[in-house]
């Protein structure tokens, strides 16, 4: 139920109500993102049917290196 | 997407928790977590290392009452369009499920949300259309935004939404299992951020990380879990900073709160636990299946509805048991015979060590 999968915003409607999502495996979905503010290209996590909130896309790809250094620093201490 | 797969990483954080000589007791509260732990065989991984992680309520499914499913029930058997997620659509009730009624020709849908029960509402102006509101803070603002976009009047809801944080306070207070360390959801905590966990720290000490469902996040997540208690500290930390903010989706939060009031709720296999429910506020009656069909409902005042016999959801939810100690599990209880919910739901514990029996 809290299942809440990324995809990436490719097409949004004037009113930034609903948006067409892009789950990257080939299948397309509409969303509502009246929860959210997002624009064409971000990517969101949609749990039934909603965009909840846009990835951080920095924090996502720095996420293993973070991981990293926290290990280091305990090797260190 | 965004690859989070690094196999030396993981070995480097398996060891420094191996390292560690601890033996703890971990809870979380999240169907997707345990399904990360089981598929990935992390919790065999974990139990090596001394500690040891189970599933507590975290399935929105599994804690709906039998009352609420009775109420379900009886709104299909009346004739209404009743409108569920799937999950939903199996739980058995004392006599049936949405899905024997479904068979039997009550008008019963599945949905993936709750705009797809709008559309049907708006399609079928001359008929009630009732959807099943279940799921915690995930699952909250996405009702509260369509009730705010004023939906058909021949629309509402049987709110059954529920919150998190006190229900890891009750558990804690009950003191039935010992507790050492919390990973919280991650996507209740999407949309509440972290600050809702801290008096749980604070009041009974216990060391708090919300976590991802990448096996990697939960890793991490125990390490954190981990060093907090070799350090004597406890206090809520963040692994899931790609999502998770401390002050959560503040416009979702905020529709939360004009729509829903929280009031004492009773969860399967709980006692009624203290502002963890939400139901609509006044100003939205309308749209309470309750109160707009109270005559239909009033049928199951001063009834009680029992578990189903046999069943021990109810020491699942409160993290007594694991599947293998109910004595139904995968005989008289599988998926496609379910007794209790947490056989039913994607997210329940047995349907998850059901579903990955083979690759164990």
């Amino acid at each position: 139920m809290c299942l809440a999968i990324p995809g990436k915003i490719i097409d949004i409607d004037s009113r930034k109500e609903h948006a067409t999502v892009d789950y990257g495996d080939g299948t397309k979905r509409e969303i509502n993102v009246s929860l959210v503010d997002v624009k064409k290209g971000d990517y969101v996590l949609v749990h039934a049917g909603f965009a909840i909130e846009v990835l951080n896309e920095k924090e996502a790809m720095e996420t293993l290196s973070l991981f990293r250094e926290m290990l280091l620093q305990e090797e260190n201490a | 997407m965004f690859s989070l797969r690094d196999k030396k990483l993981a070995e480097e954080i398996v060891s420094n928790i191996k390292k560690s000589d601890v033996n703890l007791k971990f809870m979380h509260v999240c169907g997707t977590h345990q399904d990360t732990l089981v598929k990935n065989g992390l919790d065999a991984l974990l139990k090596e290392c001394g500690i040891e992680i189970g599933q507590g309520p975290g399935c929105p499914v599994c804690v709906t009452t039998p009352r609420e499913i009775e109420e379900m029930l009886l709104l299909a058997r009346e004739g209404k369009i009743v409108t569920s997620f799937g999950d939903m659509i199996n739980v058995p009730g004392e006599k049936d499920s949405l899905r024997s009624m479904k068979e039997e020709g009550c008008d019963v849908r599945t949905v993936y949300g709750i705009e797809d029960a709008v559309r049907i509402a708006e399609k079928n102006p001359d008929r009630d259309v009732v959807f099943m509101a279940v799921g915690f803070e995930t699952t909250a603002p996405t009702t509260a935004s369509v009730i705010l976009s004023e939906p058909p009047e021949n629309f509402s809801i049987l709110c059954c939404h529920r919150t998190i944080p006190n229900a890891l306070k009750t558990i804690i207070e009950m003191g039935e299992i010992k507790i050492d360390g919390l990973i919280e959801p991650g996507h209740v905590s999407t949309i509440i951020g972290t600050k809702p966990y801290e008096f749980l720290s604070e009041e009974y000490h216990v060391p708090q990380v919300v976590a991802g469902f990448e096996p990697i996040d939960i890793l991490m997540g125990c390490w954190m879990l981990v060093k907090q208690i070799k350090n004597g500290e406890a206090f809520v930390q963040n692994e899931y900073t790609r999502v998770v903010r401390s002050d959560g989706n503040p416009k979702a939060n905020k529709i939360i709160r004009d729509v829903f009031e929280s009031f004492d709720v009773k969860w399967r296999g709980f006692p009624v636990i203290p502002s963890s429910g939400l139901r609509l506020k006044n100003k939205y009656q309308d749209y309470d299946a309750r109160l707009k069909f109270e005559d239909v409902l009033s049928e199951l005042d001063n009834k009680e509805f029992r578990e189903p016999v046999g069943c021990r959801c109810g020491e699942l939810l409160r993290g007594l048991i694991s599947p293998f100690e109910c004595p139904l599990f995968g005989k008289k209880c599988t998926p496609e015979t379910p007794v209790g919910p947490c056989m039913v739901s994607i997210e329940g514990s047995c349907n998850i060590e059901y579903r990955y029996a083979d690759s164990r």
